[in-house]
């Protein structure tokens, strides 16, 4: 048998696991499932291709490609600051309104005003952009033959490494340094963690800076493998709480985890059953995992 | 009568058909978020549910495609509502007692679904070509369409009032008393020996019949669905509508589902003659950001909505 389908799952799976550590992490520290998220990958992956652009038209030639990748260090840098003002557009949404109604003790209808701003940013970018695909590059690349007769691009590669490296950073941020002990501090008790002097706010920020900042990196990377357009976080958004309910809300390695599950789930359901039912695989999972264990692999209760 | 009147008369009568029933689904979710504070954030799955049970029921067969009862529209309405709440009934005995969240990502995921047979389940629901010539009712009178528009309008306004009249009754009685303590401290109600998982299942359960309802309804008045008229974006208007018009109050729902889809049409009047074709597609998409922007400055300045929910303690107290 063919085991391609599984080094694709692995592939679509990286990037659910960096949205998804976004999604867990704003549930654990905020408590509400932001049904925005998904636009925080749309946005960082538009805002690399702004900048790219921009760069290009700076120096007077599109930003050239290093073999045997479709995209250089340029687009690189470029996804990196998008990164960064992708967090800046969590932090301002934050500002303008999911601070606002946590001030005022509504946090109960944060969902709600979240599921708003997931419609206006989404429409942003269509009227912006228009809903036409776009891509970062248009060469073709050739597979590269790997063990058990499975292939992988080498941007499928890069983008396998890219989110292990941004897995370990971010576990061992969470775990060993300060300001991660002071987020695990307020997903367990925001008022106690206050009391002994951690600054909830700064962690807030904080929070929302790095869900933004993986989302954006998610975003470029599933703009690269496969294409850029208006709804392609929003698309992933079931998927990506599914890998968050399935790894355990609240949990980083949950969620990595996680992700892998769901897209290895799809990509087998793509496989043996069909494309068109790709959707219904991280519903079928999330119902399971509701059934049998609602807490998941990692999480503590439900 | 002169033909211009005649025009804008049989417009009015199909932009409140519309408005009403965006208003009956609205009152399915003001009896789940406005009364007992549960999230559904799959509003147009639901809908769809029950829009189409009730065209499979009672439209004529087609070669590969299931259904074409041809049964009664009666039947083909009630065992949409049946659909509603039964799909409600079964995501909120999954979610129901764990994290309210969870509710809301189920829901999600229903309409996802939902979407997804409707796509693709070509013998089931006609795939993206949808549902075409459902029965309407007062089909008789087509030919003058003055005439058809006003009845259909009668006959959802008659079912409008029903369903706001027994909603009514409901919130007032100690079944809605039971609900409102619910939502405001689960454990004081628990203490009276009101079980609120039991309370709120029932409660959302109903809201989910009369999203079917409305699905129905839509049908019926349509004519015609395709999984075009259960996107994404009628969650959200449905959900505008609540929290403009004002969550907990059932005459806030209706007056928000007049003034969203007022704001709705208007806009979209305004952006056709204001942009050119070619542009329209982006127009269309800031109409979505107008909604919104409503959506959110509302929740953060008039939390309470237009009219919002009526003191349950006393008259004489502010609250």
């Amino acid at each position: 048998m063919n085991l391609q389908f599984l080094m694709d799952g692995l592939v679509v799976g990286a990037t659910l696991a960096l949205g998804a550590t976004g999604v867990t992490l704003t549930y654990a520290n905020l408590r509400f499932a932001n049904f925005a998220h998904g636009e925080f990958l749309s946005w960082g992956a538009y805002l690399s291709m702004t900048l790219a652009g921009l760069a290009g038209s700076l120096l007077g030639a599109p930003l050239a490609a290093r073999e045997p990748f479709s995209i250089g260090v340029g687009l690189l840098g470029c996804a990196l600051v998008a990164a960064a003002l992708t967090g800046g557009l969590a932090l301002l949404i934050d500002a303008v309104l999911f601070r606002r109604l946590r001030e005022r003790g509504t946090a109960v209808t944060a969902v709600m005003a979240s599921f708003g701003v997931s419609m206006a940013l989404r429409a942003l970018l269509e009227a912006l952009y228009t809903t036409r695909p776009r891509y970062y590059s248009q060469e073709l690349q050739i597979a590269l033959p790997l063990a058990e007769g499975m292939r992988a691009t080498p941007d499928q590669l890069a983008v396998c490494a890219v989110t292990v490296l941004l897995a370990t950073g971010v576990t061992l941020l969470i775990g060993r340094t300060a300001i991660g002990r002071r987020m695990r501090a307020v997903a367990e008790n925001p008022s106690l963690a206050a009391v002994v002097g951690v600054d909830v706010a700064a962690v807030i920020r904080a929070t929302w800076l790095l869900g933004g900042a993986l989302a954006a990196v998610a975003g470029v990377a599933l703009g690269l493998l496969v294409q850029v357009r208006p709804s392609m976080g929003a698309e992933l958004l079931l998927p990506m709480f599914a890998a968050a309910i399935v790894g355990g809300i609240g949990s980083v390695p949950g969620a990595l985890i996680g992700g892998v599950i769901v897209g290895v789930a799809e990509a087998t359901t793509v496989r043996f059953i069909g494309a068109e039912w790709r959707a219904a695989v991280s519903f079928a999972l999330l119902i399971a995992v509701l059934l049998v264990r609602p807490s998941g692999l990692f999480g503590r209760r439900a | 009568m002169s033909g211009a009147w005649t025009g804008w008369l049989a417009y009015a009568a199909s932009f409140g058909v519309m408005v009403l029933i965006q208003g009956v689904a609205c009152l399915g979710l003001n009896l789940q978020w406005g009364q007992t504070g549960l999230f559904n954030v799959g509003v147009a799955g639901f809908v769809a549910v029950g829009a189409y049970t009730s065209a499979l029921l009672t439209s004529a067969a087609v070669d590969g495609r299931l259904g074409g009862y041809e049964l009664p529209l009666v039947i083909g309405v009630v065992a949409a509502m049946a659909a509603g709440g039964l799909v409600s009934a079964a995501v909120g005995a999954l979610t129901l007692r764990l994290r309210s969240d969870y509710l809301a990502i189920a829901t999600f995921g229903i309409a996802v679904v939902v979407d997804l047979v409707a796509r693709n389940a070509a013998g089931l629901t006609g795939g993206t070509l949808g549902i075409s010539f459902i029965p309407r009712p007062f089909e008789a009178l087509a030919e003058r369409p003055l005439t058809f528009a006003l009845a259909t309008f009668a006959l959802v306004a008659a079912v409008t009032l029903l369903a706001y009249l027994l909603l009514e009754r409901l919130v007032a009685s100690p079944w809605g008393r039971v609900l409102r303590a619910i939502r405001e401290d689960e454990r004081a109600a628990a203490s009276l020996g009101k079980s609120a998982a039991s309370y709120r299942l029932q409660a959302f359960t109903v809201g989910g019949a009369l999203m079917g309802l409305a699905g129905a309804l839509q049908a019926h008045t349509l004519g015609f669905i395709s999984p075009e008229n259960f996107a994404a974006a009628v969650t959200f208007q449905v959900w505008a509508m609540l929290v403009v018009g004002g969550t907990g109050n059932n005459r806030g729902v209706l007056l928000g589902a007049l003034l969203v889809s007022a704001l709705w049409s208007a806009t979209g009047l305004a952006t056709a003659a204001a942009f050119p074709p070619e542009e329209q597609a982006r127009a269309a998409a800031l109409r979505i950001v107008a909604i919104g922007v409503l959506l959110s400055a509302t929740i953060l300045w008039r939390p309470r909505g237009l009219l919002g929910e009526r003191t349950a303690v006393s008259r004489h107290l502010d609250d």
